[in-house]
């Protein structure tokens, strides 16, 4: 075992520090860009640390420089283009996707490190070992789960939760087969038993996320991103690397924790959304389209209504912004403002895909910062507000979540869109949303809805209350 | 002190600066935090480079370049998309703070 120069672990040090401060920055508006800037330029300087100094494993310079210098450039100019060309409607899945194929990474790169001890048949510490086999698992699952959330956002596969019979013996099985191949592996250092734990691993990830309900997934991105900062760490121990240590952990810590403070924005459990559906209760309701009657009405109705109203309120949804009707809607709250409505936006956390998402969406069409209320400054409004217009959302203004105790979204906070004296719901159809529940508000007396494309029904809507 | 132990130091206070440093987000980040966390674990990359640059077995060569390259889009992708998402919020950033420090 050769050392690491000085020098080269005060880079590291430099580093991880450099990754504290940008998750610290990540967490203010003001410092947020910079924040994760700093991040960028650590992660950058460590990685060029390897190509400078000897080995610590072999004492010898890097050997393929060229070959791991186009593999960079390959996997940069795939992670620029994914990140340049996503639609920010899409942009839940492309964090998923970067996740898992970090996940899988560093499973690949623990199961080399298997190989590199087994046939020079070192004698390490049991503890290494275990963070081995640990990597190679938790990588895995990450890599199979995200892969697994992706395909449900991007709607590749049904976003509806996938059980069938046995899926809780599977899932339980693989884990102890893993628990028990790790033990093995302590004991007798094989090549095989790791590719066995990865398989293992990739099983596992896949049966803990088909039975998540599509409104949950957000959460399991976040926890499976927790997942893959673990392995990380673990695998900058079996490397014995501190800045994927500090790296790793502080990615594992505040993964963690953000997947809990996201769970409690939805008022849901962690250990509910995972396991809820595996005891048997689906986290989804039936999802069929009522054929319960309801009032519609057309642009030109809805036009006179804002267009006399003192105050409104929009509920914008993540339907909003795949309908891409999001600038129109600017311009008509634009021209209700100049006219001496009172129109502010009402954020749930959770419109959109996930916590933030919809400010996201919103800055994109230019909404000014000012006019997104969140859900706790607003919900008092309401019950002054004369209309309240609900575009492409629908699970954040289900009363059912305050009303029903079976409900699925049971217990999440919601916006108090039913204390308002007038709603328009703008709907594509009758279909229930994300979370697959039907929405009493629908059937609400107070309630009119005005069916058509979102994108469609708001120009209408616009050119309407311009002619007034 | 036993080399472990140094480890695992680094590994509990790791745990709590990690929690600590983002207790005070407001539910708007939480979507940026989570893809700015998610880039930095692409930090791998440099574990990738280290095996890959150690062997000179054939079929390790080829799966260390795979995890390059896996590596490279987590860590790169991450912090581009999470930027373009920042790049947003900072255009409106002078009303915004008007109003934040008027509330």
């Amino acid at each position: 075992m050769h050392s690491i120069p000085t020098w080269a672990q005060v880079v590291y040090l430099a580093c991880a520090v450099c990754f504290i401060l940008a998750l610290k920055g990540l967490s203010g508006p003001k410092t947020a860009r910079n924040g994760n800037l700093l991040g960028a330029v650590g992660a950058v300087v460590a990685v060029l640390v390897p190509f400078i100094i000897k080995n610590p494993a072999t004492g010898e310079h890097l050997h393929h420089v060229p070959l791991i210098v186009a593999a960079i450039v390959v996997g940069t100019i795939g992670g620029v283009y994914g990140a340049q060309k996503v639609q920010m409607t899409q942009m839940p899945q492309m964090v998923a996707l970067f996740n898992g194929v970090g996940g899988g990474a560093a499973a690949l790169v623990a199961l080399l490190e298997l190989h590199e001890h087994v046939a020079a048949g070192d004698h390490e510490n049991w503890f290494v070992w275990a963070a081995t086999a640990f990597t190679i698992f938790v990588g895995a699952v990450s890599f199979a789960g995200s892969c697994v959330t992706f395909a449900k956002l991007q709607e590749l596969m049904t976003s509806r939760p996938v059980s069938f019979p046995g899926l809780s013996v599977l899932f339980g099985g693989s884990l102890i087969a893993a628990v028990v191949l790790s033990v093995m592996l302590v004991r007798d250092p094989a090549m095989n038993y790791g590719i066995i734990i990865g398989v293992l691993g990739l099983l596992f990830g896949l049966l803990l996320v088909l039975p998540v309900g599509g409104a949950d997934v957000p959460i399991v991105i976040s926890l499976l991103n927790a997942f893959t900062g673990l392995t990380v760490a673990a695998g900058g121990y079996v490397l014995a690397n501190t800045v994927l240590l500090v790296g790793g952990t502080l990615v594992g810590a505040s993964g963690t924790f953000l997947t809990i403070l996201m769970a409690n924005a939805m008022g849901r459990s962690v250990t509910n959304i995972l396991f809820g559906a595996l005891k048997g209760g689906s986290t989804l309701g039936g999802g069929e389209a009522s054929d319960r009657p309801v009032k519609s009405l057309q642009p030109n109705d809805a036009a006179i209504m804002l267009g006399y109203a003192d105050r409104v309120i929009i509920v914008p949804g993540y339907g909003l912004a795949v309908a891409q009707a999001q600038h129109s809607l600017r311009e008509l709250v634009d021209i209700l403002g100049e006219r001496g409505t009172q129109v502010d936006y009402a954020i749930h956390p959770v419109a959109g895909r996930m916590p933030g998402h919809m400010n996201v969406l919103l800055a994109e069409a230019q909404v000014p910062y000012d006019q997104l209320k969140e859900m706790d400054e607003i919900n008092g409004d309401f019950k002054d507000a004369d209309v309240v217009l609900v575009v492409g959302a629908n699970d954040v203004v289900n009363p059912a979540a305050k009303t029903t105790p079976g409900a699925p979204i049971y217990g999440m906070p919601i916006l108090n869109a039913d204390e308002a004296k007038n709603i328009i719901f703008m709907k594509r159809s009758m279909r229930p949303g994300f979370a697959g529940i039907e929405n009493e508000l629908l059937f609400d007396e107070k309630t009119q809805l005005l069916f058509g494309d979102a994108k469609d029904s708001m120009s209408k809507l616009l050119n309407a209350v311009k002619a007034l | 002190m036993n080399e472990a132990v140094v480890w695992l130091t680094i590994f509990v206070l790791s745990v709590f600066v990690g929690i600590e440093v983002i207790s005070k987000v407001s539910s708007t980040l939480h979507t940026p935090l989570m893809s700015g966390a998610n880039a930095i674990h692409g930090v791998i990359l440099l574990g990738a480079i280290l095996v890959t640059g150690s062997t000179d077995n054939t079929a390790a060569i080829v799966v260390g370049v795979i995890a390059i390259v896996l590596a490279s889009v987590n860590m790169v992708g991450g912090f581009v998309l999470t930027d373009r998402m920042l790049q947003m919020f900072t255009q409106k950033k002078k009303p915004a703070r008007n109003d934040k420090e008027a509330a």
